[in-house]
């Protein structure tokens, strides 16, 4: 039977990685009891998958990661569980039954993710809320990735789904998954560039607020968070 | 600001503790001179922060040496060193405890005083200072940082903190002068005060006269034992670090001490007498240890596992208990027999998984002189035997510059090694699986306080790296070198291992100018600056080859003599003389040798005898 686990990320816990994330929560499963289901062979491992790695230093509301359980647990009950045995600066908010379908993981699922870009005071001119604004009515973004081998120029606007201005932080609706994935700070670095002023990483805080699956049909697009794509188990 | 690993810093560990600062009395820093994934490796630290946190009216947090990037900002930048709990700055405090596990950690001991703040004299510190106070093995010879310690705690930690917290509670109440409260520690036993006590030398540079000069000091200070370790505080919650440490498992300490007297062996002189802990109440640690961090590994902690009464038992319940749960149980310093090589088929993946030997000499003469009771045949009895199970990778680990050492004795090392990979030949081709993997390791011997070898002499530098080469070559001479593999340690290390490991008080000042010359984490390959404590030798006038380079006197008074650990003097004298004439004295499971560790009561020494 698989499950999702959706939590948050917060506080001095953006500085840990996302590899020692994944140790946490393998710890959580123990301390908390949870029935997680394990490889064979020699080193069994747990059966645990992240939707998408968070980077260090962001904060996140909508972190998921899918596991296969031995056997049903109440989904409030696991809840309280794992966060008896989870500290300041991580919260399981929800634990759904999924689907079984292996093409079915946060994984494989993933297309979009909301961002909160917050920006320091006076990193930025003035009026740059106008100045986004026609940064993003530009009908293309093109920016150069860095790959590990190569760099290549890519367009970045269609990636960016939707946005808004916050009160004084930035929102963004990006693509993420497998097939095509924006990070928020790329689209950062494309606006400073914009507006010809250098900016230092610590200008920008980073804060991912969910993730989405396309659940639309004919190539029309529409996001369902991946929580929603689960049931509460009795 | 990019700094490496900041998880190191942030604190907020599953099982840390925290506390409200207004409400307790105390509140202690506890310090492991190293990066944090070493310090939080260690276990004495968590059976003190464990023991100091159970106490309402003491706040114990956690402080590791910040790496060399962060130390750089927090210069650039005037921020003080901070504990992890709280990220209050450390000079704040009324403790800073710091354990001092190895003798390349001194000049982060300097780091650490320095970047909080702290002076590094305990002369000039006033009220205001945190008590700055020592502990660990390298305690039983403090004289190096005598000028960097208000006291230094000689002995195991359970025993006397308790009397010494109330003390401190007491004084804080009463207003007093920094030096009255040191004059009320330095009655505590197994509490050394080292400002009140004077260092006479004499003509030869030798140590004259070393006396207290308050009369509140004891001229003897008390080593601290447990008598019954199973009653004694463990952390059955210890913290669980996010990022992962070296040893990122449960840890059972199964007993404390080893019965078997290798000769070039602290701990197993200063740990006397060997006491085990109860089988039952380490079971009930293991199910809540693991239960309480959710570690997916358990390992035994002693010095020599093999010698534990009931290590069958203990093993066997693990194995049963969690192996089927996932969990991976590790067994280090096992003896090879029939039955360690039974449970390590069943706990690792033979294929992958390597044995160890520490014969620590090539040949049975040397073995004697150090009394290592491990014979040639026991360890190839041992491969083979490990061999026609399935392994094909050793490890062997040995000494070089052992006294008496003959380059016969050296070239045994290569030769010892040839004839465990020719025993693994032996076997028929159809039944091994391909070629054997030997690497064999020799570190340089560097005497310690306390040991039979205390009175020992050291090499060179240069004679080091000859003896390396001598059995470098012996290797590249033996029939099945294509299977063998030899390492040797920085011999530039050792020097300087030495000379902290049995200097005066006149080596603090080596340290220090090590330290102001940008000496940091000397242990790091990467970071440690031979060149630059070779100049602190050098513009502090201090010769490497007084410490190093002489055999002592039977009755040379030693800096760190008036340190009791129970073994007695005359008995490590009587050591000395029978390594020298080859002789192996018996365990004290076979015999006991009268060491003088049966005055605490307890151990080995009274196995039997209820």
């Amino acid at each position: 039977m698989k499950a999702r686990i959706k939590f948050r990320k917060y506080g001095a816990l953006r500085f840990i990685g996302h590899l020692d994330v994944m140790r946490f929560f393998q710890k959580v499963m123990r301390r908390a009891d949870i029935p997680i289901a394990f490889t064979g062979g020699y080193s069994p491992h747990m059966i645990m998958s992240f939707a998408s790695p968070l980077g260090i230093g962001l904060s996140s509301d909508g972190e998921y990661f899918d596991i296969e359980l031995r056997e049903a647990v109440n989904s409030t009950d696991a809840v309280r569980r794992m966060n008896e045995a989870c500290v300041e600066g991580i919260e399981v908010v929800s634990m759904k039954q999924i689907a079984e379908e292996k093409k079915m993981t946060g994984m494989t699922i993933l297309a979009g993710a909301d961002y909160l870009v917050s920006l320091k005071k006076g990193a930025l001119p003035q009026d740059w809320k106008a100045s986004f604004a026609a940064f993003m009515e530009q009908p293309e973004i093109r920016i150069v990735k860095q790959t590990k081998r190569s760099e290549k120029e890519v367009d970045i606007r269609p990636l960016i789904d939707r946005w808004e201005i916050r009160g004084e932080d930035i929102f963004l609706q990006l693509a993420a998954g497998s097939s095509q994935n924006l990070k928020p700070d790329l689209v950062m670095e494309a606006f400073c560039r914009y507006l010809d002023v250098s900016c230092d990483d610590a200008a920008f805080g980073y804060h991912r607020l969910e993730m989405y699956a396309d659940a639309g049909e004919d190539g029309r697009r529409e996001l369902v968070t991946l929580e929603s794509l689960g049931w509460d188990m009795e | 600001m990019k700094i490496e690993k900041p998880a190191r810093y942030i604190g907020g560990e599953v099982n840390s503790v925290m506390k409200d600062k207004e409400k307790v009395d105390i509140r202690f820093a506890m310090c492991f001179p190293d990066v944090y994934e070493i310090g939080m490796s260690h276990l004495g630290i968590q059976i003190l922060y464990d023991m100091f946190n159970r106490r309402e009216d003491v706040w114990c947090e956690r402080v590791y040496s910040p790496w060399t990037d962060l130390d750089k900002v927090m210069r650039e930048e005037n921020i003080p060193l901070f504990a992890l709990e709280s990220q209050d700055p450390v000079k704040e405090f009324d403790f800073l405890g710091i354990t001092i596990q190895f003798e390349m950690c001194y000049t982060n001991i300097l780091q650490i005083l320095d970047l909080s703040g702290i002076p590094i004299y305990a002369a000039d510190r006033t009220e205001e200072s945190p008590i700055v106070i020592g502990g660990g093995p390298c305690a039983y010879n403090p004289e190096p940082l005598a000028a960097f310690f208000d006291i230094f705690y000689i002995g195991e930690g359970e025993t006397a903190y308790d009397e010494l917290l109330d003390a401190y509670k007491e004084w804080k109440a009463s207003g007093g002068s920094r030096t009255e409260f040191l004059e009320r520690a330095a009655q505590i036993e197994g509490l050394y005060v080292p400002m009140f006590y004077d260092a006479e030398y004499a003509s030869d540079g030798t140590l004259k006269s070393f006396s207290p000069n308050n009369p509140h000091a004891p001229a003897t200070v008390k080593k601290q034992v447990v008598t019954d370790v199973t009653d004694a505080p463990y952390p059955l919650a210890p913290v669980v670090p996010f990022i992962k440490a070296t040893q990122d498992r449960v840890v059972l300490e199964i007993q404390r001490g080893c019965i078997r007297g290798c000769r070039f062996c602290q701990a197993g002189m200063i740990y006397r007498p060997t006491r085990e802990r109860n089988v039952e109440k380490l079971k009930e640690y293991a199910r809540a240890m693991l239960r309480n961090t959710g570690h997916e590994e358990i390992s035994l902690s002693s010095l020599s596992s093999s010698d534990y009464s009931e290590l069958k038992e203990l093993v066997l319940f693990l194995i049963g208990e969690f192996k089927d749960k996932g969990i991976n149980i590790s067994l280090p310093s096992l003896r090879i027999d029939a039955f360690s090589l039974d449970v390590m088929s069943r706990v690792q993946d033979i294929r992958k998984s390597s044995l160890t030997f520490a014969p620590e000499a090539g040949s049975q003469r040397m073995r004697n002189v150090i009394n290592k009771g491990l014979t040639e045949e026991d360890i190839i009895d041992g491969a083979g035997q490990a061999f026609e199970g399935g392994w094909s990778k050793v490890k062997l680990y040995f000494m070089l510059g052992l006294p008496t050492e003959t380059e016969e004795d050296m070239k045994e090392i290569a030769r010892l090694s040839d004839r465990v990979a020719r025993r693994y030949y032996e076997i028929p081709k159809e039944e091994r699986h391909g070629k054997c993997q030997i690497t064999a390791s020799s570190s340089f011997f560097v005497p310690k306080p306390f040991t039979p070898f205390q009175w020992a002499s050291m090499c060179t530098a240069e004679e080091y790296m000859e003896k390396a080469a001598v059995v470098k070559k012996e290797f590249q001479e033996q029939l099945n070198r294509k299977s063998l593999k030899y390492n040797w340690h920085d011999e530039r290390l050792t020097v300087l291992e030495g000379v902290m490991a049995r200097g005066d008080r006149r080596v603090g000042r080596v340290i220090e100018e090590a330290y102001r010359l940008g000496c940091l984490f000397d242990s790091w390959t990467e970071s440690f600056r031979s060149d630059l404590w070779m100049q602190a030798f050098e513009n502090t006038g201090v010769d490497t080859a007084f410490y190093n380079l002489r055999e002592r006197k039977e009755d040379e008074l030693f800096p760190w003599d008036f340190i009791d650990i129970g073994v007695s003097r005359d008995f490590l004298y009587r050591e000395w003389q029978r390594a020298l004439a080859e002789e192996v004295t018996p365990n004290c499971r076979m015999q006991c040798s009268g060491c003088g560790a049966a005055k605490f009561g307890g151990g080995v020494c009274y196995e039997g005898k209820n």
